[in-house]
C-alpha cells in the first residue's frame, strides 16, 4: 500500500520558482502557458492489509502537522 | 542573566549567539535538542542555521525536538524567546510566532549588511533601541520572505507586533531596501504577548566593533533591561 500526498502553494503565497519556469518555457516557445505552480510529492509505504481509514486519519493529522505547514500550503491525499 | 542558546543538528549560528551574549557581561550555554529540560533559563535564543538541513521546510522537523516542546511550555509562562534566521523559522513553524518565511522571491540567497527600522519601542527586543536609530545587520538566507494572510497580517499591525522592517540607510521602507520580497518590508516580528520575537537578520554578528558594528547589541540591551525590570518588579 502507498499513500501519495501532493503539496502546493496556496495561490496568495507568491511562487517564485513557479514564475521563472513559466518566463522559461515562454522562452522556448512553449505557447498558452498561464501558470507553473511548483510544489513536493510525497510517497509513503505503507505496511501490507493497513486499514485505509485509519491510515487516512493519521496521514491527515501527519500532513497537517509535519507533512505541510497550512499556512502556506494545500495538499493532496491519496491512498492506493 | 541565563541565556539558553538551542543547537539542533546542523545549527551554525550557535556560538556566535553564545559569543555575543557572553561579551554582553551575561551568562550562555548551549542546549542540545535532546534535551527535554532548560534547566534555569531567562531567556531563549533559537539561532541560525539550517537545522536538520532544512529537510522538507527551513524549521519543520526541529520543531518536533523535545527541547522545542520545552521551549513551547517556557514561552506559555512568559519566558522570552528570540528566535534568529533559522530560529525565526522554527517559532513560525512551532506555531510560537505567526506568518511563514517562503524562498526569497529572486530564488538567491543572500549574504550581505542591510538596514533596519525598528518599527515600536515598546517590546521586551527593541525598547533600548536609540530613537530613530538604523540598525547596520547582516543577513544570511535563502528563506527569509516572510509572509502571512491578509488577516493575520492585518492583526499584526492592530497590535504593534512588527518589529524591524527592511529600509534604506535613511530609514525609508523602500521595495529595493527589502532583500527578500517579505510582506510590508518585514524583517522580524513578536507575539501577541509580545515574550517571544523572531527576527531573519543576524544582531549576535554585530555587537562589537571589530566586527565593523554594534548595533546588534541594542537588542540584548533590551532583553536585559526587560529581565532587570521584571527582576525588580517580582522582588516588589
Amino acid at each position: 500500500m502507498k499513500a501519495k500526498i501532493i503539496i502546493t502553494q496556496k495561490k496568495a503565497v507568491l511562487d517564485p520558482q513557479g514564475k521563472t519556469v513559466q518566463t522559461a518555457l515562454e522562452h522556448m516557445g512553449y505557447t498558452g502557458v498561464t501558470g507553473v505552480h511548483i510544489g513536493k510529492y510525497i510517497e509513503i509505504d505503507l505496511a501490507p492489509g493497513t486499514d485505509k481509514a485509519a491510515a487516512e486519519k493519521a496521514l491527515n493529522d501527519a500532513a497537517h502537522k509535519l507533512l505541510s505547514n497550512p499556512v502556506i500550503e494545500d495538499y493532496r491525499l491519496e491512498i492506493e | 542573566m541565563n541565556f539558553s542558546v538551542l543547537q539542533f543538528p546542523a545549527s551554525n549560528c550557535d556560538q556566535d549567539a553564545v559569543h555575543a551574549v557572553r561579551l554582553l557581561g551575561h551568562s550562555a550555554r548551549l542546549v542540545w535538542h535532546k534535551d527535554s529540560s532548560l534547566g534555569d533559563t531567562d531567556v531563549v535564543i533559537v539561532p541560525g542555521g539550517f537545522s536538520y538541513g532544512d529537510y522538507l521546510r527551513c524549521g519543520a522537523i526541529a520543531r518536533f525536538s523535545p527541547v522545542m516542546q520545552a521551549v513551547k511550555q517556557f514561552a506559555d509562562n512568559g519566558g522570552l524567546v528570540l528566535g534568529i534566521c533559522n530560529g525565526f523559522q522554527v517559532l513560525t513553524e512551532a506555531g510560537l510566532l505567526p506568518g511563514a518565511l517562503i524562498r526569497n522571491r529572486d530564488l538567491q540567497f543572500h549574504c550581505e549588511n542591510i538596514f533596519l527600522k525598528t518599527a515600536t519601542p515598546d517590546s521586551p527586543f527593541t525598547s533600548q533601541i536609540p530613537a530613530g536609530k538604523i540598525l547596520r545587520v547582516p543577513i544570511a538566507h535563502g528563506e527569509g520572505c516572510y509572509f502571512a494572510d491578509e488577516e493575520t497580517l492585518a492583526k499584526l499591525k492592530a497590535n504593534n507586533q512588527i518589529l524591524w522592517q527592511y529600509c534604506d540607510a535613511t530609514g525609508n521602507l523602500t521595495d529595493t531596501a527589502n532583500p527578500n520580497g517579505a510582506l510590508q518590508n518585514i524583517a522580524g516580528i513578536c507575539n501577541e504577548r509580545r515574550n517571544v520575537a523572531g527576527l531573519m537578520p543576524h544582531p549576535e554578528r554585530v555587537c562589537e566593533p571589530l566586527l565593523g558594528s554594534d548595533d546588534g547589541k541594542w537588542i540584548f540591551e533590551s532583553i536585559f533591561a526587560a529581565l532587570k525590570n521584571k527582576t525588580v518588579a517580582q522582588a516588589a
